[in-house]
């Protein structure tokens, strides 16, 4: 999967409810009454404290997330960002946002000259169809962002 | 005339694009880690997976359900209960006594007069042998002993006895299986039967084959007995569900048993 | 699990200067804190917030982990061979429990 730049839908939290109820919500470890859905303009805001408004390149991160999940709860997605990984030029931190989750902040990993590559393999819970955000912080103060969007199908009659 | 042409063209039609269909049906239903999963027309779950899913359960490194199977490996040689005992004082190693065991439950019991899945079958080793206090249905003990015990028979075919003592009991488990339930008034047959590979709202339908039994399910977050998964089914069709180790769910643990016959003991599968 | 059960795979040798790929999982519920229970009230939130490897005790890469990264967490990440010596890897909780787990590699 390379990385893909789309548009994030505005869901309304009514659109929401009618689309999935309480029950299956809740076993996703998502709360209803709690905080609302996140949206683009959250991560946006995020990246922009981190890099003070300094433009991020695309092109250096490399995503491979699945076209549609197989369950929200767990969804394995593989992050590279391309780096000679001296003590030069390497990644300092690569951040991992999921812009339609409750809160967005999925994880941060921290890279040093040691690391060989700047990559990172995990699973993570996505509570509906959303972008994975990615930004990494470079030691020589640039910046690169990676999107992709990961299809989440809520609402089965799995049991 | 015409029509005989044209019924003769439709057919034939037909049997390319099925033969098509065929060949590339089963081009990637094999596991690299246990080979073929499906004989005839039975598929194993694994089969309807996303390719991610079934990569997590083709490594045992990544697949979470090892970490049960590590567990009971740890179990298999504690002493546990009154008699001093564990379950290698008796059995030994378990790659030696266990092989071949999962493929052949749920099974008759002439004590009890009725089958018993593995499960009971532990806590009866437990209870009996053991003295020591049985686990609980779905209790981490209790997976994590199940998941060992059945994993040594990974790979091997599903081979259940149907016959003689076990006959009234696969049938009774066969009636349930096609018996309507709940307020959905659904059977097993209509979603694992009539429809596995469409979807149930978000869910992908499978064939509903126990094979690669406790599973890591994926909504679970942690492995989890057929029984826990019958129960969820009954649930979602808004019936009553059985208490865990009923009867009924041991009769019917055997006929939807020998509907993957044949297919390769999973255990620990990954599912969603 | 009664116990958080964590495993490491590492290779056991490498070439100096080769960047070689460790894998890493962990049983836990990462409970997100935004579940419910019977009776309405919240389940408190419990998750692994930190992970880290050092390498002959300097550390060389980490990870900081929210409620989104799944139960369970799998982590592979790579470092680069240097010298022999042993691979340590932290996992700590919001409680500030650690659980630990060693791999020792072999570097020429």
């Amino acid at each position: 999967m390379t990385i893909k730049t789309l548009e994030t839908r505005q869901v309304s939290r009514r659109g929401l409810f009618s689309l999935f109820g309480a029950g299956t919500l809740a076993a996703m470890g998502i709360g209803i009454a709690g905080p609302a859905f996140a949206d683009a303009k959250g991560v946006d805001a995020a990246i922009a404290k981190i890099t003070g408004g300094k433009a991020a390149g695309s092109g250096k991160i490399t995503m491979d997330v699945p076209q549609i999940a197989e369950n929200g709860s767990t969804v394995p997605i593989t992050v590279s960002v391309d780096s000679p990984m001296t003590d030069a030029s390497h990644v300092k931190t690569l951040h991992v946002w999921a812009d339609g989750n409750p809160s967005p902040e999925v994880a941060s990993f921290h890279f040093t000259p040691m690391s060989g590559k700047a990559y990172v393999s995990t699973r993570i819970r996505l509570a509906k169809t959303q972008n994975v955000v990615t930004l990494a912080e470079m030691s020589d103060g640039s910046f690169a962002m990676g999107k992709a969007e990961v299809k989440v199908t809520i609402g089965g009659c799995g049991g | 005339m015409k029509k005989a042409y044209l019924g003769a063209m439709a057919f034939g039609a037909a049997a390319l694009i099925a033969a098509s269909f065929a060949s590339t049906a089963h081009a990637d239903h094999n596991s690299p880690l246990l080979g073929k999963m499906e004989v005839d027309d039975r598929r194993s779950g694994y089969t309807y997976m996303e390719p991610e899913t079934k990569a997590i359960q083709d490594d045992d490194f990544e697949n979470p359900a090892m970490i049960w199977v590590e567990d009971g490996e740890q179990i298999w040689s504690s002493v546990d209960g009154n008699a001093g005992k564990s379950c290698k004082s008796c059995h030994n190693e378990a790659f030696e006594s266990m092989k071949g065991v999962a493929a052949g439950y749920p099974k008759y019991d002439p004590k009890l007069k009725k089958l018993k899945s593995l499960e009971q079958q532990i806590n009866i080793c437990r209870t009996e042998r053991m003295q020591a206090k049985p686990w609980k249905w779905e209790s981490n003990e209790l997976l994590a002993t199940t998941i060992f015990v059945r994993h040594q028979s990974r790979g091997m075919p599903v081979n259940v006895s149907i016959d003689d003592e076990a006959a009234p009991f696969f049938a009774k488990g066969k009636e349930f299986y096609y018996e309507r339930r709940g307020q959905l008034d659904m059977a097993c047959k209509h979603c694992h039967e009539d429809n596995p590979g469409n979807m149930a709202r978000a869910n992908r339908l499978t064939q509903g084959q126990i094979n690669g039994f406790p599973t890591y399910r994926l909504k679970w977050q942690k492995v989890g007995s057929v029984h826990r998964r019958f129960r969820g089914c009954n649930k979602n069709i808004r019936a009553q569900p059985l208490k865990y180790g009923a009867d009924e769910y041991v009769n019917l643990e055997l006929y939807v048993a020998w509907r993957g016959r044949g297919l390769p003991v999973e255990t620990p599968a990954v599912r969603n | 699990m009664a116990k958080t059960k964590a495993r490491v795979k590492a290779p056991k040798s490498a070439k100096k200067g080769e960047a070689f790929q460790i894998k890493t999982l962990i049983s836990h519920k990462m409970e997100t804190g935004q579940r419910k229970d019977k009776k309405g009230n919240k389940i408190p939130r419990d998750i692994i917030n930190k992970f880290v490897c050092t390498y002959n005790g300097k550390e060389v890469f980490s990870a900081d982990w929210h409620p989104a990264v799944s139960a369970n967490p799998y982590l592979a990440f790579y470092v680069k061979a240097e010298e022999s010596g042993s691979l340590e890897m932290t996992w700590t909780d919001d409680a500030g429990k650690a659980v630990k787990k060693t791999a020792k590699v072999t570097v020429s």
